[in-house]
């Protein structure tokens, strides 16, 4: 534990907290989805994910070899493990019982899908529908009249409760389908390899991932709004540099053109602007409707494109083409017909799961997600207003459970009449977190903890986390390795390009990248794609959601590396890099 | 232009052809007709091996002293190995033989000038997929002179009967009547570079994989292994490149000044400079990929790049034998519920 930060550590729940009896076990650092310090409020998404996976895993579908994963935190990082089940014939009683669920949820894919579709957004809709939060000096008389009997303050409560019962009730949809899809994706996967030793993780993506899934939809509708920028004589006002704001206003004055553009805006925007630049773990990780900058800093370059005639339009039936001819190719080359045979049943099985591998995050993680944030900040404006915090962000500086108990002492000052006791308590308590998340931020985080096994099987961290021996074993090497003007990742799009880094850690920055740059960012995912027409290569530090990132990069001819954990730490603004797609490898040139 | 008996030209023969022709130029003869660009030439076809040989044994016994030798016994191979190297070297040729060798040759360089030709064995035992023969039998780069190419067709001839090739055949128990020699006389390329390739990987057995390898000059030194080549391996169906090695490349093999070839050093600037273009890359992928569907099967081919043109050029093609015999068990075979093949990742580890 990084002295001086006991007491920020301390808040944590105790059910997370590292004892003496966990230094047996293995746990590994996840810098996948959460690359950052954690502050105690978005601390809920690990617990609320996990407490769902585990379920999914350990007693609803009952996957045989594996329960749960565990977690702690310590300065900030949240580390895993996994829970391996042995006992041969525990494994045949679970075989038994994960053959009668998840086979049947394999077999009943597209109609459970679509149930699920119509849950997911009836769960958005609910969340959409909780009201505003308000404590009037005195109840509404209509309230009274109605003898509602119940007054206003008890509605901070109420849906303090619901926010946080949708989250968890959201993580639960988030795993129904999850292990299953990847665990189709996985047997055709391993298939491959098995066949083709020499063959890239990104071919195979290639032969299965979608191409019309929900997760490309925001990009495309930047594409709409370029061309119809330039449809409706507007897309002048659309110049490198101004901000949205500066933008929207002018379109104001510009008539029924510029009106109907911003008609346009209003339509992309819902839902599809409810992407976050992140993956939905951070609440500081905002919506393209938070934060216009990210959409319109692709408009400049789409609106030159439309000009100079290109459509935009992606080549829909052309990728279909490329991707069946891939299929066939690579079919083409098995060496036996029996081998033909199941391939063809394997892909089959991948590619009818795919839909829901791919479609659920921009659900998921970025709909719902910025909705639950957003109303925790609502929160925390609240509480702010009454003195609790000097801002509204200062709320994720604190644990679920204290949320509540400052939700609570504001209700009571409401009813008392007396001041809120959370003045006197909170801020100092929120600046001594404050201080030590940025403490733990300067300290490197050990990949893992506790003795690592010969062998990592768990079928649910390799799928969710690719994690294997080789890769901790690449972690471990690069972590002891600085002096090295290599940085490697995972080789998400292949080519090879040299140029000055620009490094972005935040979107407020993505005004600076200029044509031509090597983006080098904390996460690239699909958020990132309007961006893409700029910049020459982009290099990340956290894998994310490859297959998306990876398509968009190839269908841009653009070099990708992702997951090389420290980019952003080890690469200078400006400073000239090489990086090689199709090997994962970046190099420091300068 | 007609079938000589005992000539024959690469768009005239296949491997159907190979009793006749020999493996190496059933082979050319293959790819030249499914229109792949094979420097031009013809077959001395095993006829006139065989007329050698009649008028041979007339004299005294040939194939029967072959047989008659134990693998083990190495002065018995080495003494029986002289004697009939001797007398094939020395045997008078058939008037027919030389004439359609003649005419053949003519043919060939029309246009006249020195065209250099390569003289190659094309033995009826090699290039089979079971039993590979490679660098057994002779080859002969270079000969521009007419008389020396019929002293060369003796040469390779005279190689059935070398001491590691009796060797060879008496281990393996090849039967001598089955043995007979063609020998291919093919123009040869002023190479710019030159090298190999295999459609599956030589590693790992990967089929979707190309592996090539390249130095400057001609390609009989990285066939000899006389110089670390360039390697690359590429994606067969992707074109990715997913391997580049560039090596310090010390010498190469250039055409010497009257016949054959000598090594020379390579200028330090040429050393490390990469022999092939990303675009040769590519194209020599797509001749690999053309290539082996031609056959249905896993290809060791050798190829050149001209000096002049910058045309790419197939010497030589023949089935990849290593991992071809190592093909073991199916990884997967149809289920007939298609949700057992998720056990292979939900179900317990199985034991390799």
């Amino acid at each position: 534990m990084v002295a001086g930060t006991e007491r920020a550590q301390a808040a944590y729940p105790y059910y997370m907290q590292f004892t003496a009896a966990d230094d047996q076990r293995f746990w590994f650092y996840n810098s996948m989805h959460f690359p950052e310090p954690m502050s105690a409020f978005d601390m809920v998404t690990a617990e609320a994910a996990y407490c769902a996976l585990g379920s999914s895993t350990t007693r609803v579908h009952c996957i045989p070899t594996t329960l749960g994963i565990d977690y702690r935190i310590i300065n900030g990082r949240v580390y895993i493990g996994g829970n391996a089940v042995t006992d041969p014939r525990e494994i045949a009683r679970r075989t038994g019982e994960f053959q009668q669920r998840a086979f049947y949820y394999y077999g009943n894919w597209e109609r459970l899908y679509a149930q699920w579709r119509e849950k997911m957004l009836a769960l958005i809709r609910d969340a959409q529908a909780l009201p505003k939060l308000e404590l009037p000096e005195f109840e509404p008389l209509s309230n009274v009249h109605s003898g509602r009997g119940i007054a206003t303050n008890h509605a901070l409560l109420d849906t303090y409760q619901r926010t946080l019962e949708g989250y968890f009730r959201m993580w639960h949809h988030h795993f129904e389908f999850l292990l299953l899809g990847y665990g189709a994706y996985m047997t055709f996967f391993a298939f491959c390899k098995k066949a083709f030793p020499e063959i890239s993780d990104q071919t195979i993506a290639r032969m299965v991932a979608g191409i019309e899934a929900e997760i490309f939809r925001p990009d495309q509708e930047v594409r709409r709004l370029a061309r119809r920028a330039v449809e409706l004589g507007v897309d002048d006002e659309f110049r490198e540099g101004r901000t949205p704001q500066a933008i929207m206003a002018a379109l104001e004055t510009r008539g029924a053109a510029g009106r109907g553009w911003l008609d346009e805006l209003a339509t992309s925007r819902d839902p599809w602007f409810n992407i976050n630049v992140g993956d939905g773990f951070y609440h500081y990780h905002r919506s393209w409707n938070d934060d216009l900058s990210m959409p319109f800093a692709g408009l400049p370059g789409y609106i030159a494109a439309v000009r100079a005639g290109e459509s935009l339009e992606r080549p829909i039936e052309k990728l279909q083409a490329e991707r069946r001819q891939l299929i066939q190719d690579y079919r083409e080359l098995l060496g036996s017909e029996q081998e033909r045979q199941a391939y063809d049943q394997m892909i089959g099985l991948a590619h009818r799961v795919f839909p829901y591998v791919e479609g659920h995050k921009f659900y998921c993680e970025h709909w719902y997600t910025n909705l639950f944030f957003n109303k925790i900040r609502e929160f925390g404006a609240l509480l702010a207003a009454h003195g609790f915090f000097a801002r509204e962000d200062d709320v994720f500086q604190l644990t679920h459970y204290e949320l509540k108990a400052a939700i609570i002492d504001l209700m009571t000052a409401w009813s008392n009449g007396s001041p809120p006791r959370g003045p006197e308590h909170w801020p100092q308590i929120v600046a001594e977190r404050r201080a030590a998340i940025a403490e733990w931020a300067k300290h490197s985080t050990p990949p893992a903890l506790g003795p690592v096994p010969d062998v990592i099987d768990d079928p649910a961290i390799v799928m969710l986390w690719g994690i294997t021996r080789e890769s901790l074993d690449r972690w471990l090497r690069a972590s002891s390795d600085v002096a090295s003007r290599e940085l490697r990742g995972f080789a998400a799009s292949s080519g090879v390009v040299e140029g000055p880094a620009c490094v972005v850690k935040s979107v407020e920055e993505i005004g600076r990248v200029r044509k031509g740059d090597i983006l080098v960012c904390q996460i690239t995912n699909p958020t990132w794609a309007p961006i893409f027409q700029k910049i020459a290569g982009a290099v990340s530090d956290i894998g994310g959601s490859m297959s998306h990132a990876a398509i968009v990069a190839r269908e841009f001819g653009l070099p990708a590396v992702v997951g090389t954990g420290t980019a952003t730490s080890r690469i200078k603004d400006g400073q000239l890099i090489r990086v090689d797609g199709g090997r994962g490898v970046v190099t420091l040139l300068s | 232009m007609s079938v000589g008996a005992h000539i024959a030209w690469f768009d005239e023969i296949g491997l159907g052809d190979r009793a006749q022709v020999g493996g190496k130029g059933g082979s050319l003869g293959e790819l030249k007709r499914a229109g792949i660009a094979v420097p031009p030439g013809y077959v001395v076809k095993t006829r006139a091996f065989e007329r050698l040989l009649e008028s041979l044994e007339r004299e005294a016994p040939v194939r029967a002293a072959v047989a008659a030798v134990s693998p083990g016994d190495l002065a018995g191979v080495t003494a029986c190995s002289r004697a009939l190297r001797r007398r094939v070297e020395e045997a008078e040729l058939p008037g027919e033989v030389l004439e359609e060798l003649s005419i053949a040759q003519e043919r060939l360089v029309r246009g006249g000038r020195e065209l250099p030709v390569a003289v190659r064995s094309s033995a009826t035992t090699e290039d089979a997929a079971e039993a590979s023969f490679a660098g057994l039998q002779d080859t002969y780069l270079w000969i521009k002179d007419p008389a020396e190419i019929i002293r060369r067709v003796r040469s390779c001839w005279a190689s059935l009967y070398s001491v590691e090739s009796i060797s060879y055949r008496r281990k393996l128990g090849f039967p001598e009547e089955r043995v007979a020699m063609a020998v291919v006389v093919q123009s040869m390329v002023d190479a710019r570079t030159a090298g190999v390739m295999f459609t599956r990987s030589p590693t790992t057995g990967d089929r979707s994989v190309v592996t090539i390898e390249g130095a400057w000059g001609l390609g009989s030194a990285v066939v000899g292994g006389e110089v670390t080549p360039d390697r690359w391996v590429l994606g067969k169906i992707t074109g990715e490149i997913a391997v580049r090695e560039i090596s310090d490349k010390l010498i190469e093999h250039v055409p010497a000044a009257r016949r054959g070839v000598e090594a020379v050093a390579v200028a330090e600037e040429r050393r490390r400079v990469p022999c092939l273009s990303d675009a040769d890359l590519q194209e020599l992928r797509t001749l690999a990929r053309r290539i082996e569907r031609h056959y249905g099967c896993a290809q060791d081919i050798e190829w050149a790049v001209d000096r002049g043109s910058g045309a790419i050029l197939l010497l030589q093609s023949r089935p990849e034998t290593v991992w071809s015999a190592r093909d073991a068990a199916p990884i997967a075979k149809h289920e007939e519920d298609p949700l057992t093949h998720l056990m292979s990742i939900f179900g317990p580890r199985r034991c390799p």
